[in-house]
């Protein structure tokens, strides 16, 4: 049956690409390729002793089913209702499919008759339910998995389509669990399997509304009113501000290919998935069968989902974020792929050079040159400093530091109130020169990135940037004088010709 | 040993004997008409609910281990397996005995069958929904708040934390105006009309030519639709078939207001 399937649909290709046409050039020309949909999708009963689903929780994917005619496959979930941090000191409690946020990933091919068992724990406060877009039938299973605490239901369907398809929770009020977690990803991978790649990821953003604002701290409830008005608190992938940053963060290697199944579980915000400092080589809009190469940011509905596919050709740490980006940097959405390897200036070469371009800002910079001119007449005051280094703070460290100087959790460390500023002045001096790499803890919370040496700045400069930074944001005082900065400058080393 | 069992039948007795129970049926209210968020019928927006009297409390464990000790076939162990199912009582100590530590809590773990045998034994009945829902509308102030966006999110952080942890005792929270407790954020409560007030598993089916499988007043269109708490009770109370129970359902009693108490 398979057999003759997969004949018929080589001969189909032929037709349509013409005599001659070899693999390649089918390949070549996806959109004249046509799978025929559900009609197309049922390769007979299944065959063989059933099989259990192997379940991933996010970022992981389970493997390739392998398999070459249609399976009977046991899927078990379990829903869980879970206190979880949301962000760093945040609690909410999540609704889940098997104790995740996005829920387990299922993976299942095109034909395989699937026997879902869904389990509602006897802790749980709420009824739930499952709807399945890889469903074919009324309601995706939703009626037929209608399920109490402490109950389990079956239900049964044949996967007639294959693709990328999200799953949610059904029941009553639909947008509250679906705003507590209550989502996933199904994939049904096509007849012949998907292309083997070196690494798959799975990644599934929401949005989350709170009584409390953004990092309010303690357990917070749903907030329904900021739900309807779709006034998202958080927009997180996997569920939580940190799930990929930090040691969390996505890991790969440089010359691999990578695959990442994306869902958009809602309830609400549609997402511009974005890669920062990455193109995506092959885009499967909404999980489907024809793609676009070359996408720079793709948009995934509440609701739908997206394969995309690139290849690192350079190390370094790679951004997630969704591209409507207050969401990324004032709600959360944001994660980390690190991607460790040999440097390739041949592609990219780093920052080659840095010099003042002052142009019409230069009203912007007077408190600079009043600080300048004070200093090389010997009456600079602290005042001035503060005046001076706050206009280049905001020019050279508030992109990674904030202009509030808390830093991003898990990326970049705070300055305000930072015991590890605070500690060592020399040392800061220091690392404003010589730039910063490696492990440290800041506050309790460990820190891995690089920043790169601040060539560009002279020691006036050093020293009114870092007089701002003791002297703001609650920071206890003192003033850094150019001498002492020269005083490091010519005790340190430094790469050469390093620059920001 | 004899002895130890008096002892622990006095500690129990101020919840003891259904019918002498403190606070029984003691609260009158009026009914009247109500707008529900199950609607009568699509033409029919509005309930008209004649006067009844209600618990202030919920019925708490130690007060359903007196009507089971009186009542031997409600005792978990020998409880018909069509009536209750395999959670019934189940965090109970003894078949008879529920523990020092949940005596004055809120029963919960009962079926609906079990839970009207009870209120059955105090000639009494299981609050009807409009009912349990038009004294459930009252805030402390007023006998209908649910318009009050600042009590509705109070009412919701309840659901918006999970099953686990001990529940206050019975009787333990406010006075709603009505003069009745526990309402919001202890547990979900059974009503007698619970087998006929079905929605759809499926929450999105609005206006399903099935709608006409469920009987009587199980409207699938639900009104009022930003009243997320009600919403919730409807689909709990719809996932529940009579015979199961859960760890976070409870019940209280009530009656006509004409019945004699």
């Amino acid at each position: 049956m398979t057999k003759n399937l997969l004949a018929m649909v080589a001969a189909t290709t032929w037709l349509l690409t013409g005599c001659g046409a070899s693999d390649k050039a089918a390949t070549a020309a996806p959109a004249t390729t046509v799978t025929g949909g559900s009609l197309k999708g049922d390769f007979g009963p299944p065959q063989g002793e059933p099989v259990k689903a192997v379940l991933t929780s996010p970022p992981e994917v389970p493997p390739a089913t392998g398999r070459h005619a249609p399976a009977k496959v046991i899927v078990e979930l379990e829903v869980i209702e879970v206190d979880k941090p949301i962000a760093d000191g945040v609690t909410y409690t999540f609704w889940t499919f098997g104790g995740t946020v996005p829920g387990s990933f299922i993976r299942v091919r095109q034909g395989d008759t699937v026997e879902f068992h869904l389990k509602n724990h006897p802790d749980s406060k709420m009824p739930h339910n499952i709807d399945l877009h890889g469903v074919t039938g009324p309601g995706g299973g939703a009626a037929s998995s209608f399920t109490a605490p402490g109950h389990q239901s079956q239900f049964t369907f044949k996967a007639l389509n294959q693709g990328l398809y999200v799953y949610h929770c059904a029941t009553a009020p639909v947008g509250m669990h679906v705003a507590n977690g209550m989502y996933g990803l199904i994939l049904v991978e096509p007849p012949e399997g998907l292309p083997p790649v070196d690494k798959e990821f799975y990644v599934m953003q929401g949005d989350f509304y709170t009584v409390g604002k953004y990092r309010e701290k303690g357990h917070q409830a749903f907030d329904m009113q900021k739900a309807i008005d779709e006034n998202a608190t958080y927009v997180l992938f996997n569920g939580a501000e940190s799930a990929l940053t930090g040691p969390q963060a996505l890991k790969a290697t440089t010359g691999q290919h990578i695959r990442m199944f994306v869902g958009n579980g809602g309830p609400n915000l549609v997402s511009s998935f974005h890669l920062i400092g990455e193109i995506f080589d092959k885009v499967q809009y909404e999980g489907g069968t024809h793609f676009q190469e070359n996408v720079q940011t793709t948009l995934i509905p509440a609701g739908g989902a997206a394969t995309v596919e690139f290849h690192t050709e350079v190390p370094g740490n790679y951004v997630l974020v969704d591209h409507s980006i207050f969401r990324a940097f004032n709600k959360g959405a944001v994660a980390i792929l690190e991607v460790s390897g040999e440097a390739r200036a041949d592609i990219y070469s780093g920052k080659q050079g840095d010099e003042v371009y002052l142009s019409d800002k230069l009203s912007n910079l007077a408190p600079v040159v009043t600080a300048a001119k004070a200093s090389a007449s010997g009456t600079l005051t602290k005042e001035q400093q503060v005046k001076a280094g706050e206009v280049l703070f905001k020019g050279t460290c508030s992109a990674c530091h904030q202009d509030t100087g808390a830093g991003i959790p898990n990326v970049f460390p705070p300055l305000a109130s930072s015991d590890y500023l605070l500690a060592d002045r020399k040392r800061a001096i220091g690392i404003v020169l010589n730039g910063l790499s490696g492990a440290v803890t800041v506050n309790g919370a460990s820190y891995n990135s690089v920043m790169p040496p601040m060539s560009q700045l002279n020691d006036d400069e050093v020293a009114n940037i870092l007089t701002y930074a003791l002297n703001s944001w609650g920071n206890s005082g003192g003033a850094v004088t150019a001498d002492e900065v020269k005083q490091v400058r010519g005790s340190t080393k430094r790469a050469e010709g390093a620059a920001h | 040993m004899i002895r130890a069992c008096t002892l622990l039948a006095l500690a129990l007795l101020p919840f003891s004997a259904p019918g002498a129970r403190a606070g029984g049926l003691d609260v009158p209210i009026a009914g009247g008409k109500f707008e529900s968020v199950l609607p009568p019928s699509p033409e029919v927006k509005v309930a008209v609910i004649p006067a009844f009297r209600m618990d202030t409390a919920l019925v708490s464990n130690a007060d359903f281990a007196a009507f089971v000790r009186k009542h031997a076939e409600w005792r978990r162990d020998s409880v018909a397996g069509l009536f209750a199912d395999k959670g019934y009582l189940r965090h109970w100590a003894s078949p008879t005995d529920p523990g020092k530590e949940v005596a004055a809590q809120p029963v919960t773990q009962v079926s609906w069958f079990a839970a009207s045998a009870y209120c059955e034994a105090r000639g009494a009945r299981l609050p009807r929904w409009y009912e349990w829902e038009l004294a459930a509308a009252a805030s402390a102030t007023a006998p209908d708040a649910r318009d009050d966006p600042e009590w509705r999110q109070q009412i919701l952080e309840w659901y918006s934390r999970s099953a686990r942890g001990a529940l206050p005792a019975a009787g333990a929270s406010p006075a709603n105006y009505f003069g009745v407790r526990d309402l919001h954020g202890v547990v979900w409560e059974w009503v007698e009309d619970a087998g006929s007030m079905l929605v759809s598993g499926d929450s999105r089916e609005q206006g399903d030519p099935n709608r006409n499988r469920f009987c009587g007043s199980g409207a699938i269109d639900v009104e009022q639709k930003e009243n997320y708490a009600m919403l919730m009770r409807i689909a709990m109370l719809s996932s529940m078939k009579a015979s199961y129970s859960s760890n976070s359902m409870g019940f209280r009693c009530a009656n006509d207001a004409g019945a004699q108490r």
